[in-house]
């Protein structure tokens, strides 16, 4: 473990100035779309505590976004490796339904034994479903969108098919607290998303791990050849991704008490990709920032609460996410900076496309 | 159908590969898709009353010919080794564009028809600009698209449209009827047209191998001077108008616009493209075999609706399983790759 690990970053330039530079377009933005709430909402900002509790729309913004933050962290670290995870919608349903289940149909639905019990179900299960991603993509070289794309269609299927297609209710007070229960003044899945994101941060940050991932997401056969074990880690980050889905499923069906097959997690997965993207982590692998992602998160979450707040119908965030998705995508794109923006000497090397590499296997593959 | 530089990249490595030609091996699937088609048939027509006859198959004709249209479109983009996500709103697009101008515009349909095609072909070649030009990832790219396209549906309207313009819903239940009373709805045979021109171009014209070409391997389809981002930017301009039609095909189907309709169709329209033996990675498929991956699909349904007592949601098991042994098997029959590649 070295203190502070010498990044590897696409620039060449010292890596503290690089990742300033990236926070500050995301968090730029989080600061407008919160003071343009402001506007609309005179005591926007205001944080009361009530029975002891913090609330505000600050606090709202927060709660309601902590599963989306836990999805994008692991999702962050999938596209880290130039992967992608399309079935954390489905683990969320999955791991939903589960856990709900489990404590409906058992007989004391209010023991803390029983919720935790569903829980180390839901999150085993996860487990599996995250290995069997990881081994399709790194054992059999499956591409990440397609290996994941099984589950995402299967998935959905296997939810439905766990809570029979209804809507289960559930009412335990210790499931409750997972997504909807305070501690300390705050909510606890506020302080359980943070906890996650600091832990992570921690392991990536402080050891080799987030090193050892963006080199096997920058070039797999040069790591490969040098040594790093890119299965087990290829393996390690879609585990990683689908327990995040999974815990932020046990969140969303606690906040609502309720497990629904059909719509718990429904394109949180495009919503997770969104929040990676804004966040500053290319699409093309190689580098990540965690502290990017809760931030793309939030302003993800934000965009909805002022959409909701404004009172247009929440269907046109779609064509509003559409914009951003795509003027993020132009910004970070090299070939758009330098055709359009004309600022070649500023913009990063072009990633290599695999296009671009050309190995015997890869024209053989008629 | 291999292309040139396919076949002779495959002749290269032959040697090391095994005794079967490339030829045959990226067949295997395909055949194993006939063989479960068949399979599926024989176990409904012993299993179920009523299951073995001509009308069920064209009946399989008549619920998923918007399908097939749009899985064609789709597999022209995943022969260049590129993914198209937007085509399921995009259909749900035009039933809504479709359903808003003739209901409250009262737009007669000859002229509904050409925009709603020009909107999808516009649509599918400004993503497969901004893929090309941008060097965006398409699935970032088309991404963006869906949420677009489901976005202005939502716009139109937040509701349901339903039809009920005479000459719309006279073209709708027009049926073709053969010998026997056997029949077929019109959206069956555009869909079957829909098929021989893509088997046309794709096998026969410069346009098809050209795609072919480029999902071999980009790169060398530079280096060789064929046309790549022409090509790449009319492979999803072709997905989008296939979609716009399958969309069209769909409101005549269902008689309404509704911005829910075609939900997670994207999926199914790569489900059938795998399953018939296309390859995601690119460069080697066959539009046959994607027809016969939409067949697949619908005698799930099919056998689900016979059995009575399964449920919808086995569909969805039922299609990722299938996807998950053929990808697999796909990957094992075109060579085993370190990981991370």
């Amino acid at each position: 473990m070295t203190s502070q690990p010498a990044r590897a970053t696409p620039a060449g330039g010292p890596g503290k100035r690089l990742t300033g530079h990236r926070l500050l377009w995301p968090s730029l933005t989080l600061l407008a779309l919160l003071l343009g709430n402001l506007a609309f909402t005179h005591d926007f900002f205001a944080v009361r505590v009530r029975n002891g509790h913090l609330y505000g729309s600050l606090i709202d913004i927060m709660q309601f976004g902590a599963p989306l933050i836990l999805v994008a962290l692991g999702m962050t670290l999938v596209i880290a490796t130039r992967g992608i995870d399309l079935s954390v919608g489905s683990t969320v349903a999955i791991a939903g339904a589960l856990a709900c289940q489990y404590i409906a149909t058992s007989s004391s639905p209010g023991s803390v034994g029983t919720v935790l019990t569903a829980v180390a179900l839901a999150l085993g299960v996860a487990l599996v479903l995250g290995l069997a991603n990881g081994l399709l993509v790194s054992r059999l070289g499956v591409q990440p969108i397609v290996a994941t794309l099984i589950l995402m269609v299967a998935g959905r299927g296997v939810a439905q098919l766990i809570t029979d297609g209804q809507i289960i209710t559930v009412s335990s007070g210790p499931y409750k607290m997972i997504g909807g229960g305070h501690l300390l003044m705050f909510p606890f899945a506020v302080l359980l998303a943070a906890a996650v994101v600091a832990l992570t941060s921690l392991l990536t940050r402080r050891s080799a791990l987030g090193m050892l991932i963006e080199s096997v997401g920058g070039n797999p056969t040069a790591s490969r050849l040098a040594g790093i074990r890119a299965a087990g880690l290829l393996t390690l980050v879609y585990v990683f991704s689908a327990v995040c889905a999974a815990v932020a499923g046990l969140m969303i069906s606690s906040n609502v008490s309720s497990a629904d097959g059909n719509n718990a997690g429904l394109w949180i997965e495009l919503d997770a990709i969104l929040a990676v993207v804004i966040g500053g982590t290319a699409l093309t692998g190689g580098r990540f920032s965690l502290g990017g992602t809760v931030l793309g998160a939030l302003i993800i979450q934000t965009l909805s609460t002022t959409v909701y707040t404004l009172g247009v119908p929440p269907e046109t965030t779609l064509v509003f996410k559409a914009v951003v998705v795509i003027v993020v995508c132009l910004v970070q794109s090299p070939a758009f900076r330098s055709k359009v923006l004309r600022r070649r000497g500023t913009a990063p090397p072009r990633p290599t496309t695999p296009a671009g590499e050309v190995l015997p296997h890869q024209e053989a593959r008629a | 159908m291999s292309t040139g530089i396919a076949n002779t990249a495959a002749f290269l490595t032959r040697p090391f590969r095994g005794a079967a030609s490339a030829r045959g091996r990226t067949r295997i699937p395909l055949m194993v898709t006939a063989v479960l088609l068949a399979a599926m048939f024989t176990v409904g027509s012993v299993r179920y009353e009523g299951f073995f006859s001509a009308q069920v198959v064209l009946n399989l004709l008549i619920d998923n010919a918007f399908l097939l249209v749009v899985a064609v479109g789709v597999t022209f983009v995943i022969l260049t080794g590129g993914i198209d996500l937007s085509v399921g709103s995009m259909v749900a697009l035009s039933t809504m564009l479709t359903a808003w101008l003739v209901e409250q515009y009262d737009w007669p349909l000859a002229s509904v028809v050409p925009l709603v095609l020009l909107v999808g072909g516009a649509g599918g070649a400004l993503m497969g600009w901004i893929i090309h030009t941008f060097e965006i990832q398409p699935f970032i790219v088309t991404l963006a698209g869906m949420f677009l396209a489901r976005g202005l549906c939502y716009m139109i309207s937040t509701e349901s449209i339903s039809i009920n313009d005479p000459a719309t819903v006279r073209i709708a239940q027009m049926r073709l009827y053969g010998p026997e009373g056997l029949f077929v709805s019109l959206s069956v045979i555009i869909a079957l047209v829909t098929v021989a021109t893509a088997f046309v171009i794709l096998h026969h014209t410069r346009f098809g191998r050209n795609v072919y070409a480029l999902g071999g391997n980009e790169t060398s389809a530079r280096l060789m001077g064929l046309p790549v981002g022409g090509t790449k930017v009319a492979v999803y301009a072709i997905s989008g108008l296939c979609s716009a039609l399958g969309g069209l095909l769909l409101t005549f189907y269902m008689l309404s616009g509704y911005a829910l309709h075609a939900m997670g169709l994207e999926l199914d329209a790569i489900a059938a493209t795998v399953i018939g033996g296309t390859l995601l990675t690119g460069g080697s498929g066959f539009v046959l075999g994607t027809a016969l991956g939409v067949l697949v699909l619908g005698m799930i349904q099919t056998v689900i609706n016979f059995q009575g007592t399964l449920s919808s949601w086995w569909t969805r098991i039922v299609i990722g399983a299938l996807l998950l042994v053929f990808i697999v098997l796909q990957r094992l029959m075109s060579g085993r790759r370190p990981a991370g590649e």
